[in-house]
């Protein structure tokens, strides 16, 4: 069952140095809170994963956190480059990172592998693209039925799991809806799993019978964080902030920037600095 | 349609090239930018009807204002469903349900070709650009490539540094070599001209040049000698109607991109 337990708790106690941690959600639900309290509790050697790392990787990387980088996108969606990301590449800042680089279809197809329990996943992909002369995870497999041979690449397994949730009941059960990504994948993918939440309520309500819904027993902290996702974005709480966005591009460019605003925001803050982005959404009507 | 105006700039001219390469019936896997605007626009005028797919799973969206990202709200809360990532690529996109995929690239080569990874070698890269996300399965899962980049030297290179995308191929025979039934880029659309594969090299040739566009500037803007199809027409001017609803489009963007 999961636990009930602060942010600073649940990241004490289930992500350690050198683990292999998947912070996900696919542009919506991006644990942000989260992401800032692996690096307020200097977390290092970590081995991040993750299919888009945007801003959220952007950070811990420029921060020191990470050792290797799992990824398939490495961008600030809309706006340009992640440049603590390509610092981090192109010259080594603040250490170097080691990258292990797929296609988005990799990707998806290695956690449902991971959340399958198989050893590896397959596709029909990579066809004439130079990442699988350079990624030796990238092999082939060939069908013994038709002979076909397709790609293969490892299942993904990380140590933990961490993503945002809409809701969790009082028993720790979790809902999530809107665009889902790969969470649910990644959760059931690693053996350890955080997810803050925007709030806790006596009863879901009515939902749809298909709702993507995490039972309590598949996760080890549950942690209400309202506004957690910011500048993600939490459908029918509120919408993604596409100004910050913007303005990262600005903030991250320079490394004395970057690290003043990160001192001004994440070192020196909790994750209640957070709240303030919880207000009900403009544009998002679905709940 | 209204008459024909020559008030556009060269990026709008784009934009409405390619939305006019659109077919109301086709189902769409769009990427984000220049195809979402191309897209969209083609939705809002002559294919109504269009399916409009992201990665991030939204399918049949039909957003009032284009998307900064590949997941904005607006596009899950005016999709027709919504379903997970890993279902988006194994059973839509590799399913084959796809007729177009819509993409751009920060470099391309004279056999449409992508690279979105790096400049330079892959370990010690000069520039690292954000890498494949889905154009690798995208380029040979969908039925036809559609692809929307303005030239410039720096994007229309001779030989890229990397393939993230297969197009037809680094000397134009991969592609059919491998037996991939899906045709690969078939439009090349840019601030300049239409471009489409020569039948027999796969080369992009252009085969239509934008109003006011003349041939020494196409080769002025590409690392290649640019090849010619054996008819090349004049794209049409954009419409009133084409530059109205792309203008409103991008201002109702604009405006809500500043509020969030």
């Amino acid at each position: 069952m999961a636990e009930f337990m602060s942010l600073r708790d649940a990241v004490a106690h289930c992500i350690g140095d050198g683990d292999r941690v998947a912070m996900e959600g696919f542009t919506h639900l991006i644990p942000h809170a989260a992401g800032h309290e692996v690096i307020r509790q200097q977390r290092k050697h970590l081995t991040l994963v993750r299919m888009t790392p945007d801003i959220i990787y952007d950070q811990l990387i420029g921060m020191g956190c990470a050792d290797k980088l799992v990824f398939s996108w490495g961008g600030n969606p809309g706006v340009g480059s992640l440049h603590r990301f390509r610092d981090a590449i192109e010259n080594k800042w603040p250490q170097p990172l080691d990258i292990e680089e797929h296609s988005h279809a990799a990707m998806a197809n290695a956690y449902e592998a991971g959340a399958a329990n198989l050893p590896f996943a397959m596709m029909r992909g990579y066809l004439g693209a130079d990442l699988s002369l350079v990624n030796p995870n990238i092999r082939s497999v060939t069908c013994p039925f038709t002979g076909e041979v397709l790609a293969a690449m490892p299942a993904i397994r990380p140590d933990v799991a961490v993503i945002h949730a809409l809701r969790a009941d009082r028993e720790g059960n979790v809902l999530l809806e809107g665009i889902t990504g790969v969470q649910k994948e990644a959760v059931l993918a690693s053996k350890r799993a955080i997810v803050t939440v925007e709030e806790v309520v006596d009863t879901f309500g009515p939902t749809n019978r298909n709702a993507v819904i995490l039972p309590s027993w598949t996760i080890t902290a549950v942690c209400v964080v309202p506004g957690g996702a910011h500048p993600s974005y939490a459908q029918g709480y509120y919408s993604r902030d596409n100004s910050f966005y913007i303005a990262w591009d600005a903030i991250s460019r320079d490394r004395d920037s970057f690290l003043a605003w990160m001192t001004r925001h994440v070192l020196e803050q909790g994750p209640e600095a957070f709240a303030v982005h919880a207000r009900p959404a403009k544009a998002s009507k679905l709940s | 349609m209204s008459a024909a105006t020559a008030n556009h700039t060269p990026t709008e001219m784009m934009t409405i090239a390619a939305a006019r390469a659109l077919r109301n019936e086709d189902v769409c896997f769009v990427g984000i930018g220049a195809p979402s605007a191309a897209c969209n626009l083609a939705r809002l005028t002559h294919a109504p009807n269009i399916t409009l797919i992201y990665e991030s799973g939204t399918i049949a969206t039909r957003p009032t204002v284009l998307p900064l990202s590949i997941g904005d709200g607006e596009l899950c809360d005016t999709a027709l469903t919504t379903v997970s990532v890993p279902e988006m690529f194994r059973y839509w996109l590799q399913g084959g349900r796809i007729s177009v995929g819509f993409l751009g690239g920060a470099q391309i080569d004279r056999f449409a070709n992508l690279n979105t990874t790096v400049v330079g070698a892959y370990d010690a890269p000069k520039v690292r650009l954000p890498g494949g996300g889905g154009a690798p399965e995208i380029a040979s899962n969908c039925q036809e490539i559609f692809i929307i980049m303005a030239q410039s030297k720096r994007a229309f290179v001779d030989r890229l540094d990397f393939i993230t995308s297969m197009g037809h191929g680094r000397t134009g025979v991969e592609r059919r070599a491998m037996g991939i039934k899906t045709k690969g880029p078939t439009r090349l659309i840019t601030d300049m001209a239409i471009y489409a594969p020569d039948p027999e090299t796969c080369e992009m040739s252009v085969v239509s040049i934008h109003p006011g566009i003349s041939r020494s500037q196409i080769e002025d803007s590409l690392g290649w000698p640019v090849r010619y199809a054996a008819e090349v027409v004049e794209t049409p001017s954009p419409t009133h109607d084409e530059l109205e609803v792309l203008r409103d489009m991008q201002a109702r963007t604009r405006q809500a991109h500043q509020q969030s």
